[in-house]
């Protein structure tokens, strides 16, 4: 769980809001699942002074990728970091998803930055033959990320925004149970980066009976599970049980968590 | 690095090999992935409840110049989970077990400390009788010097390993409550405590964090604390535990010359999970540099 220096290779914007960076993990000596994340100093200075957590959004044979959304002071230092600097690195943490090998199609619904989570898992499935249907939410166009990515590996994406008045819950609702169970047999759901499409992610699974799972954002302080600031609840077998997001998740059973 | 170095300090019957221990609440046996446990001169794992109970609301931590201010609460599975659970997990090292006891009145920590204190795998108690996030406002038993040496003496009598106070920095006068523990039996006094704190989000004008007031920590804190070591250390005799923004060994080495013989370590394990290990390692290069033989030496050493 060490941290380490790892050599940036591209720092860049890639729209309004949102920027890409590929690190060098030559050094990593570790696996990296799709879900899992790294805990990341976005500047050597005492401020921003935590560390801020980033899902990899791929992962390559000596690199990774990560896409953030310039949210605050922490993400607003990461973008000032140039090519060849180094970024310090702890990682990779937490549960990552589940992918089962016998998954013929899966449906992803991301909202946002959360599709950086998601894409991860798009990757993985694509290599193990497993066909991804992907919605992707936000709020302008040029918000919606990763499209090109995705259909790269083989995805059917279906977009919606507020810009184009397509991004309504009951809107997607209708997608997905008119348009796109129609069309494909889903064998799992994952969502990630919005309560309500979580929450629709969940009764839709609930409903049709298809086991899904969510990847769960909380502020983190140590991100080693010694701190509990990060928790939040599930349901298990009836009673609501507290867990902490970045060690005994950040992925959890769609069906337990309470949203 | 030279091996005659002798970096051994004790609190009270306590022998630890090296003055460097983690701080209650920023510890737990996840860090075994980051440290070497057998390296540290004490573990120190979050504070413990006799029952179970949830925490505080979220957020539990938001971000301030050069600290972080937290309000988790002290979750905690209660008691029996961590007899059962905990401490034979902390026991397989050989490194002292230090268990710190919160509680809602004088007598459960009377209570706790009787069951703690005589257990076989705990070699001494920590008294965190200065949780702001315990009871309204932040007040907390070590704010009132008459509870202070109530309770340290009654946990004293039933305990028999050495019970070490941790202090409150959230009093007008902490010398004060420095000797009222000593006088009720403390062998040891951990200086201290996170400072009671508040940031507010000028969009929203909400508080920072869920429970509105929480405690700071982290390196904007550590001249207040070493301030505090070097007031405390002129009034008692005890063995002192300095806490409080530490984030090298340099850092450490001033609470040491200050007045404090041995030094925990909280918020720098969040920035960098090797905090604690390093810092002993710095020590021991500054020693080694200065060639001070025995850091026992150090203790107290600052020239006025
Ligand atoms: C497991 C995990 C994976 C994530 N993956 C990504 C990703 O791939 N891409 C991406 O753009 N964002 C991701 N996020 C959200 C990202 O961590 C926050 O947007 C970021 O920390 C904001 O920092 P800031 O300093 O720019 O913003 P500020 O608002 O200034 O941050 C202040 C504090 O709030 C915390 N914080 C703010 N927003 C969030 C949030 N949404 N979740 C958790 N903590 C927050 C920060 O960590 C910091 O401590 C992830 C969060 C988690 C928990
Ligand atoms: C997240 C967090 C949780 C804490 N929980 C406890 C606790 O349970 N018991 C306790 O005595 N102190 C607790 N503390 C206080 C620390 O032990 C320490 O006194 C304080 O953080 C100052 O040291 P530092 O600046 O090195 O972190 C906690 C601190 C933090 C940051
Ligand atoms: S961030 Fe510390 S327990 Fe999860």
């Amino acid at each position: 769980m060490k941290s380490y220096q790892a050599v940036v290779l591209l720092n860049r914007q890639v729209s309004k809001r949102y920027w890409h960076m590929i690190i060098d993990t030559t050094k990593l000596n570790s696996p990296v699942d799709p879900g899992q994340f790294f805990h990341i100093r976005c500047s050597d200075n005492q401020s921003p002074f935590l560390r801020r957590p980033l899902s990899v959004y791929k992962v390559n044979d000596n690199t990774i990728e990560f896409l953030y959304l310039v949210k605050g002071l922490g993400t607003k230092e990461m973008s000032f970091i140039e090519e060849n600097e180094t970024i310090d690195i702890m990682g990779p943490l937490g549960e990552g998803f589940h992918l089962e090998s016998t998954a013929r199609t899966i449906l992803l619904v991301a909202r946002g930055v959360g599709v950086a989570t998601l894409a991860a898992l798009a990757q993985a499935a694509y290599f193990q033959g497993t066909h991804c249907v992907v919605i992707l939410s936000a709020r302008t166009n040029e918000d919606l990320l990763a499209a090109d990515f995705l259909k790269g590996f083989g995805a059917d994406v279906y977009s919606v925004t507020e810009e184009e008045g397509t991004s309504a819950v009951e809107n997607v609702k209708g997608l997905i149970v008119n348009e796109i169970f129609e069309k494909f047999k889903i064998d799992n759901i994952y969502t990630c980066g919005s309560k309500r499409l979580s929450r629709l992610a969940q009764e839709v699974a609930e409903t049709y009976d298809i086991p899904g799972e969510i990847a769960l954002e909380e502020h983190m302080g140590c991100a080693m599970g010694a701190c509990f600031a990060c928790v939040s609840d599930i349901k298990e077998e009836g009673i609501v049980k507290s867990v902490r997001v970045c060690i005994e998740g950040p992925v959890f059973p769609l069906r337990k968590v309470l949203l | 690095m030279k091996t005659q170095l002798k970096t051994e300090v004790n609190i009270g019957s306590l022998s630890l090999k090296n003055p460097i221990m983690p701080a209650s609440g920023a510890f737990g046996l996840e860090m075994e992935k980051a440290i070497d446990f057998n390296q540290l001169g004490a573990l120190v794992p979050k504070s413990i409840t006799k029952l179970s109970q949830p925490g505080n609301v979220k957020p539990r931590v938001c971000e301030t110049i050069a600290g972080m201010i937290n309000s988790i609460g002290i979750q905690s599975k209660g008691l029996d989970h961590y007899l059962e659970v905990s401490v034979p997990a902390f026991a397989r090292y050989n490194v002292p077990l230090i268990a710190s006891v919160s509680a809602e009145s004088v007598e459960e920590f009377v209570e706790m400390s009787s069951i703690l204190g005589n257990h076989p795998n705990i070699d001494a108690l920590e008294l965190n009788i200065s949780c702001p996030n315990l009871k309204g406002d932040g007040k907390a038993f070590g704010m009132d010097p008459y509870i202070t040496e109530d309770l340290i003496s009654k946990s004293k009598r039933v305990a028999n390993v050495p019970v070490i106070a941790k202090l409150t920095p959230n009093v007008t006068s902490i010398q004060e409550i420095a000797i009222a523990a000593e006088r009720g039996g403390a062998d040891g006094l951990t200086v201290a405590n996170t400072l009671l704190a508040m940031a507010i989000d000028v969009e929203t004008r909400k508080p920072l964090i869920g429970n509105v007031m929480g405690g700071l920590s982290g390196p904007a804190i550590k001249p207040i604390i070493v301030r505090m070591i070097y007031q405390v250390a002129k009034v008692c005799s005890i063995p002192i535990i300095g806490c409080g923004g530490v984030m090298s060994g340099k850092d450490a080495l001033e609470m040491i010359i200050a007045g404090a013989k041995a030094v925990q370590i909280g918020t720098a394990s969040f920035i960098n999970p090797t905090a604690i290990t390093d810092i002993i390692t710095e020590i021991h290069t500054y020693m080694d540099a200065h060639q001070i033989n025995n850091i026992n030496d150090l203790v107290g050493s600052v020239e006025i």
